[in-house]
């Protein structure tokens, strides 16, 4: 790989995590709208609010930075970095075209989590260094969550690695067979309940509660901190959706695989992302508890059976 | 679950059976994609003009030739807000050895909307129908005080007023028509 294809992957990389988000958002906004009979942003931009995003960013911008007092300030300043780097991390590794991902490590999956885990450590940082109890106590529910979420995210990849015999993105994408929509699919099901856990997305969005703690632990920032926050939580679902369409829904596999294949990514991780949206309209947001029961007592058990269940498709040789 | 025991249990009692979680979660997007594919309900009102029911209580039209300084209305504004200035005029007498007439003449009517709170009584009271609702609601100011309109501004609402709706089919004919119909008394 020459430097200037290093410098090309990269700037196309970080256009797309600008961009990507910001079409999720927008998608959010105008669907949203219409399932609660509205409109969404109508003005700016001209055409159906299209620019309305942007009006947000160029208003994040304008804000004042504030630092609490009581914060501890360096790692205050340093949590929104830490929210929203690994994201672009683990974008890059996701495949996305026959032969093509922006990182194509051989351990591309391994990579995957760890970025994704150390995202979430950006919540915690926040809620620590805000010095504020609504954030204090947003960021503990957070760590609960993001700890028993975790798991079920690792087993149903780990099923799918299994099922391919790699630990490679850009591999395991190449090895998909139809057959494994019904083969994977309660993995599939366990990674997008999961993935939406992790994110901390309604219908779990407990940390962020915003009748109980405010704004959990954002409720200390302000400004362009504040909308790196935001940002992180649609890069997680563009990533998340991405990943989901490339290992689950066959990414690039489709008519025309050879020339369209990024297009068929893009379009099933783009459902994906409807679903997710469509989750956060039409469903109560879950209580605490619940939410724990329903990562043990289901989640953990149904990819652990889909783990069983895929070994032994591979021995059998499905 | 037996008769008795539904009879008690207040969620089965309004809902009929609760559905279990699957069923219900399935309702939650079966019903937002419903209303995702109606017509939305979001009036754009500044660039749309709202459909407002006829007797919407927008602002007070003043019809002055109507209104002869009786100061009812004034008088039964529950917060006083209606402000009326008049003096009197001498008619002289048209025939010889007549009497003189006097007349009041209206030099101020105001309505303070700052104040007003909309019940209507004055558009009620007033027994020479110099009083109306009219559905304009767009006179906003940027200071209170400039609520205070005076009568030549309310005289410029009675345009906005709409016409009496029509009777119910079955009602009783206006008290007018039925004076107007009845055949004249003492003739054969
Ligand atoms: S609507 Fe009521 S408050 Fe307003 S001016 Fe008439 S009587 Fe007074
Ligand atoms: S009650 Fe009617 S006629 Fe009398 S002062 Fe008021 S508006 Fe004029």
């Amino acid at each position: 790989m020459t430097w200037v294809e290093v410098v090309l992957r990269a700037v196309v990389i970080l256009a797309a995590f600008l961009s990507l988000p910001l079409l999720v958002g927008q998608t959010e906004h105008k669907l949203m709208a219409h399932m609660q009979g509205r409109l969404g942003p109508m003005y700016a931009g001209g055409f159906h609010g299209w620019a309305q995003l942007v009006a947000d960013g160029a208003k994040f911008v304008q804000k004042e930075d504030i630092v609490p007092a009581a914060a501890d300030k360096r790692l205050f300043r340093l949590a929104p970095a830490i929210a929203l780097i690994p994201y672009l991390v683990a974008l890059a590794t996701v495949p996305i075209h026959p032969g093509v991902a922006g990182l194509d490590v051989p351990a591309s999956a391994l990579l995957f989590l760890v970025a994704t885990g150390v995202g979430a450590l950006g919540t915690l940082v926040a809620g620590w260094a805000s010095a504020n109890k609504y954030a204090l106590l947003g960021a503990l529910r957070a760590a609960a969550q993001l700890i028993s979420y975790e798991l079920p995210i690792v087993l149903s990849l780990a099923s799918v690695c299994l099922a391919g015999g790699s630990l490679s993105l850009l591999t395991l994408t190449d090895r998909w067979q139809p057959h494994w929509l019904l083969w994977q699919l309660p993995g599939a099901l366990v990674f997008l309940v999961a993935s939406v856990a992790e994110l901390t997305r309604p219908p779990f969005d407990t940390p962020v509660a915003d009748a109980e703690l405010v704004m959990g632990p954002w409720t200390e920032y302000s400004g362009l901190r504040f909308a790196f926050f935001l940002l992180t939580e649609y890069a997680g679902i563009v990533v998340m959706a991405l990943l989901l369409s490339a290992l689950w829904l066959g990414g690039w596999h489709g008519p025309f695989s050879d020339t369209l294949g990024w297009l068929w990514t893009v379009l099933k991780a783009f459902a994906v992302a409807v679903l997710i949206i469509w989750m956060r309209v039409a469903w109560p947001r879950v209580r605490a508890d619940q939410l724990q029961r329903l990562a043990w007592l289901v989640l953990v058990p149904v990819a652990l059976a889909q783990l069983a269940l895929t070994g032994v498709g591979v021995v059998m040789g499905w | 679950m037996s008769e008795s025991n539904a009879a008690k249990d207040p969620s089965s009692r309004t809902r009929g059976k609760a559905p279990g979680i699957l069923p219900g979660l399935l309702q939650g997007m079966v019903t937002t994609a419903k209303s995702a594919l109606r017509p939305t309900h979001t009036a754009e009102y500044p660039h749309a003009e709202p459909t407002l029911p006829p007797r919407s209580r927008g602002v007070i039209a003043l019809l002055e030739e109507n209104c002869t300084s009786c100061m009812l209305c004034a008088r039964e504004c529950p917060d006083w807000c209606i402000y009326i200035d008049s003096h009197k005029e001498t008619i002289p007498a048209t025939t010889p050895g007549g009497r003189d007439r006097q007349r009041n003449v209206l030099d101020r009517f105001a309505i303070d909307f700052s104040l007003c709170m909309y019940c209507g009584i004055c558009v009620e009271v007033c027994p020479f129908d110099a009083l109306f609702w009219s559905p304009q609601f767009e006179y906003a100011e940027y200071d209170l005080r400039d609520l205070l309109h005076e009568k030549e501004r309310l005289g410029g609402w009675m345009a906005t007023v709409p016409p009496p709706p029509a009777l119910d089919p079955a009602a009783a004919e206006p008290a007018e028509v039925t004076a107007a119909n009845r055949p004249e008394r003492g003739r054969p």
